[in-house]
């Protein structure tokens, strides 16, 4: 029975003004949370949930295209339109091309169909007030205006929301019969990016799991004062800059740089190895990056775990690996968990070691968003594969919440 | 209340002197280029004479996100940058997409003073440079290449080899090293089946081809002995053959000539000032300057006989490096460039 409930039985004014003198305290205590909450609201929800949007709504082609788009819609059907929404696009094309939207239009249009944008910008330059209007003419001009999949395109642009992007970010794309259907294979790249992601994502966990968990068993039973002295040694690289650690791991996996020098020296090896620009290389400068991560949950979790209780298990007759088995490792375990997530997660969201250490073929899903909304300019596209990493990770969290139990998971 | 007078005048007097510099620091212009040895190169020739001159502070940014950054700008009606440095392709597509100011040519410099196709609607050129072949004497000391194409001949050249990663050149010397002459390699690129052969080229040489990204980064390959030869930017190679007496070796053959670019985001804060320093590059003799710090060559046809005896033979101009060189044709590349850099990206992640 809590305070309050007793306080009522007892005396009712009385825990009145105790239940006023709680909610000024509750709403304090809001009102010192509020900052922070607008804060995440402002600068965190609200930006990635602007950004997401785009993956599935582009007003672009409908902005640059008002007429043709109602003309369009006026005339609802398939394949090529009649005069009156070529005489439409003839007007937008030409206004288009006054107030600087044509490019846009052309870029845009191209992620929905490529080489859309060259047909764009020549029919754009080639128009004027007093020239062709009329479908024949059009086709005349640029035999592209006369084919069904430009003005699926354009159908499908002018209605602002699409699916393009998306199903584009899962190798898919959908047929002017209204279903869906493969990307062409030289163009299906993003599965296969994803699989990579994930499998060097696993990858890394285990082995840092691997390193880390005997580890952490070692630093956690030495004595206090040497353990401290260790453990800096974990943190000391911890504490330092991803890119340095990056930039210092292209130095040393060079095809002339040290390790190489060394496992030569070490007659380990009869030529030098690239480790460079490769998978292997990728995935050694990633474990030391992320080994921290894995260490320091299990390390804290099993710093709590008396060493008694083993001395316990013995005496009570367990064999060693029973007694690890069942007694050490179901405590260590939501230490493990959360350490193996933790560094699964940030693997996920890799950019600058592959960017720097990784070959081509090794480069992340990251490399790829950062290269459409840095290089490319197609934030849609850059949306639309962030979206599909945001609900594989999410996806991901909640089958392990859901198989280990959420509180079990020792997250801090 | 006499001493309280005095007191206000000091005060004033003193806020008056504490504005002076506040006003002059406020003439200022930022720009945004691209880093390294070139940027420096910029300071040294135009940056701080300007800035000295005009009595004004100089920001200086350094990025490679380029258009991407200027775009961002313009859309989120937030621009920092009043001139910013890019590549001829993105000025053409930037200046479609209307994020540049279109160019007033009566205050910067007669329009027609400039080499064919340096003086766009939106874009200023600043130099010429070439897109070359490099190789350390440490690593090939006997049969050097003599043109960019011996990129594709790993049986003569083994080893590993550095290219930019992007479409642009790569493409155009792998026709070329297909047998496609250069005065014929847009026409043919144009076509599918052209993309196609140039894609095969590259494909008999994938998986030597280390990527680099800056322009900072081919002397380092070079240096490390990563490579056996690479492409790279001219003044990036000649500077540390200069400087720091390194063993690289330039080679000119099928080299791709290039121009950088100046532009002006729509909304720049300083827009006078900016165009006063595009003036005051255009001007012959300071636009022959950079080539003291970099081998660049000048974009203004008068400014050839400021530009030092001993740098001239050094440029990607010169006479005997332009054989079977290919000036870049920007226009193909704002056509198409989106497509054939997806294909090339696509490519690269296979």
């Amino acid at each position: 029975m809590s305070a309050t409930a007793t306080l009522t039985m007892a005396d009712p004014a009385l825990a009145a003004a105790v239940r006023r003198s709680l909610r000024g305290q509750r709403m304090r205590a809001a009102l010192l949370v509020a900052p922070l909450f607008v804060l995440l609201l402002l600068s965190f929800c609200l930006p990635i949930a602007a950004l997401l949007g785009r993956a599935m709504y582009d007003p672009t082609i409908h902005d640059a295209l008002p007429r043709t788009a109602a003309a369009l819609a006026a005339s609802p059907g398939e394949g090529v339109p009649a005069d009156t929404v070529f005489a439409a696009l003839g007007d937008d094309l030409l206004a288009a091309k006054q107030n600087d939207t044509l490019y846009n239009l052309a870029k845009d249009l191209n992620n929905l169909l490529p080489a859309a944008r060259s047909h764009v910008l020549r029919t754009g330059r080639g128009l004027s007030q007093d020239k062709p209007q009329t479908r024949a003419d059009f086709i005349a001009l640029d035999p592209f205006w006369g084919e069904n999949a430009t003005w699926f395109a354009i159908r499908n642009g002018t209605r602002s929301f699409t699916t393009s992007y998306l199903l584009a970010a899962v190798d898919l794309r959908s047929l002017p019969n209204g279903g869906i259907g493969a990307v062409r294979p030289d163009q299906a790249i993003y599965l296969a990016i994803f699989t990579r992601t994930f499998a060097i994502a696993a990858a890394v966990t285990m082995i840092t799991l691997v390193l880390g968990f005997p580890l952490a068993w070692l630093l956690a039973n030495l004595p206090g004062p040497l353990a401290a002295r260790l453990i800096l040694l974990v943190l000391l690289p911890f504490w330092t800059s991803i890119l340095v650690r990056t930039a210092a791991w292209t130095v040393l996996l060079q095809k002339f740089g040290i390790l190489n020098d060394f496992l030569l020296a070490l007659h380990i090896t009869d030529h030098r190895l690239d480790l460079m620009y490769t998978r292997t290389g990728l995935i050694i400068a990633m474990t030391h990056i992320q080994l921290p991560f894995t260490f320091l949950p299990i390390y804290s979790t099993m710093r709590t775990i008396s060493s008694s209780q083993m001395r316990a298990a013995y005496s009570l007759g367990a064999r060693p690996f029973v007694a690890f088995r069942r007694v050490y490792l179901p405590q260590v375990m939501p230490g493990v968990i959360a350490g193996c997530l933790l560094t699964f997660i940030l693997c996920l969201g890799y950019f600058i070691t592959p960017a720097l250490v990784g070959g081509p073929a090794d480069q992340l899903i990251a490399n790829f968003i950062s290269n459409y909304i840095d290089i490319e300019l197609n934030w849609q596209m850059a949306a639309a594969l962030s979206c599909i990493l945001l609900a594989l990770t999410l996806g991901l969290f909640a089958l392990l919440a859901r198989t280990f139990g959420i509180d079990r998971m020792k997250l801090v | 209340m006499h001493s309280i007078g005095t007191v206000a005048r000091i005060a004033l007097v003193a806020g008056v002197i504490a504005a002076l510099p506040a006003a002059a620091q406020d003439q200022q212009l930022t720009i945004a280029s691209a880093g390294g040895a070139w940027q420096q190169a910029q300071h040294n020739a135009w940056y701080a004479p300007f800035a000295q001159k005009m009595g004004i502070k100089f920001n200086e940014e350094e990025t490679s996100a380029g258009m991407a950054r200027v775009q961002a700008m313009v859309q989120a009606h937030n621009v920092t940058d009043d001139v910013v440095t890019v590549d001829t392709a993105e000025v053409l597509a930037a200046c479609d997409s209307g994020v540049l100011v279109k160019l007033d040519w009566s205050k910067i410099a007669p329009r027609d003073g400039f080499l064919p196709g340096a003086a766009r609607d939106c874009g200023m050129g600043l130099d010429v440079y070439g897109d070359i072949l490099a190789y350390n004497t440490d690593v090939v000391k006997s049969d050097p290449p003599t043109s960019v194409l011996a990129l594709f001949d790993t049986k003569r050249w083994p080893g590993k080899r550095g290219m930019q990663k992007v479409a642009a050149n790569n493409l155009e010397w792998a026709l070329e090293a297909d047998g496609v002459p250069p005065d014929q390699v847009y026409k043919v690129l144009a076509t599918p089946e052209g993309v196609d052969r140039a894609f095969a080229k590259l494909d008999t040489i994938k998986k030597d081809i280390v990527w680099w990204e800056a322009g900072a980064q081919p002397p380092q390959l070079l240096a490390s002995h990563e490579v056996v030869m690479t492409t790279a930017w001219n003044g990036r190679i000649q500077n540390p053959i200069d400087h720091e007496h390194a063993p690289f070796k330039i080679v000119w053959g099928n080299e791709i000539i290039e121009y950088d670019m100046i532009s002006i985001p729509k909304g720049s804060p300083h827009l006078d000032l900016a165009y006063k320093y595009l003036a005051y590059v255009a001007q012959p003799e300071n636009n022959a300057r950079l080539g003291q710090y970099i081998p660049y060559g000048p974009v203004v046809k008068d400014s050839v006989k400021f530009v030092p005896q001993d740098v001239l033979p050094k440029l990607p101009t010169a006479p005997d490096h332009m054989a079977n060189a290919l000036p870049i044709d920007m226009e193909f590349w704002a056509d198409y460039g989106q497509d054939l850099n997806k294909r090339f990206n696509d490519w690269l992640a296979k």
